[in-house]
């Protein structure tokens, strides 16, 4: 156990956060889009663990634990999905699929 | 000591910004798994072995294979040969190789330097992790249990192929 201040542990937890926005914002595959969006989760499990480990207490671990149930399902339904648009449109460019008329 | 948590940190923020710039998503993926590796540290140094397990566990191991079988899926046809060969040159593990590299170093500092860092307070046991779990969180357990288990046949029925035309 080291004693990393509590600012710091959150400042990394922000970084890799806003580094997964930037790269759902930014790419147009949807491979990319669904990669970051396992960044942003992971951050987020990592701003528990942070405060968990802050007060010394489980918490934080079970709360992760729920968001990486939360992840498998959506990565899951989301990789599906996107095998499903590929077979329909033949693209995972987000912006040449963005009419979805069914 | 505290050294470790900011290399570890320094590579995990260097791999995620890699994933988010790179072009293969094979590239993307190497470079996820060594910063989600770089995080399972992290978690490791802040006291909190069991979700450090659970990362490497499920997170490097079980999601990241689901990605890159759907990259195998989507790479079809004779250009995926040439791309092959492309994938054995060195410029697509070296940089992996180099962040994962340190992390090793690191682990075995951390195992072999600091003994005392497994039994010592502050560090959340998955004993206790787990009379919590089943305990007063026994309907986040359940809930979390559901949703697996309507993710996975959600999964399934998407990625069924369908029929050609219904019969009717």
């Amino acid at each position: 156990m080291i004693s990393i201040p509590l600012e710091h542990g959150l400042y990394l937890a922000a970084a890799l956060f806003l580094l997964g926005l930037m790269g759902i914002l930014g790419r147009r595959n949807l491979i990319f889009m669904l990669m970051s969006l396992e960044i942003m989760l992971n951050a987020t499990g990592l701003a528990f663990i942070v405060a968990g480990a802050r007060w010394g207490e489980a918490e934080g671990q079970i709360f992760f634990m729920l968001i990486l149930t939360l992840a498998a399902a959506e990565v899951a339904i989301g990789l599906a999905l996107i095998l499903l648009i590929y077979r329909h449109f033949g693209t995972l460019d987000a912006d040449r699929i963005s009419e979805m008329r069914g | 000591m505290e050294i470790t948590f900011y290399i570890a940190a320094f590579v995990a923020i260097i791999s995620t910004a890699m994933v988010i710039t790179q072009l293969n998503p094979v590239h993307a993926l190497l470079y996820l798994i060594v910063s989600l590796l770089s995080v399972a540290l992290i978690f490791f140094l802040l006291g909190a072995p069991f979700a450090a397990a659970l990362e490497v566990l499920i997170y490097a191991g079980a999601i990241m294979v689901l990605f890159v079988f759907v990259v195998m899926m989507l790479n079809l046809g004779e250009k995926s040969i040439v791309q092959e060969n492309r994938w054995l040159t060195p410029n697509m593990w070296i940089g992996p190789g180099i962040l994962s590299f340190i992390l090793l170093i690191e682990l075995i500092y951390v195992l072999e330097k600091e003994n005392s860092l497994l039994s010592s307070a502050g560090m959340v046991e998955p004993q206790q992790v787990g009379r919590a779990l089943f305990g007063p969180y026994l309907l986040a357990a359940e809930l979390a249990a559901m949703l697996l288990l309507a993710g996975l046949v959600g999964a399934y029925h998407l990625g069924r192929r369908e029929q050609e035309e219904d019969p009717e």
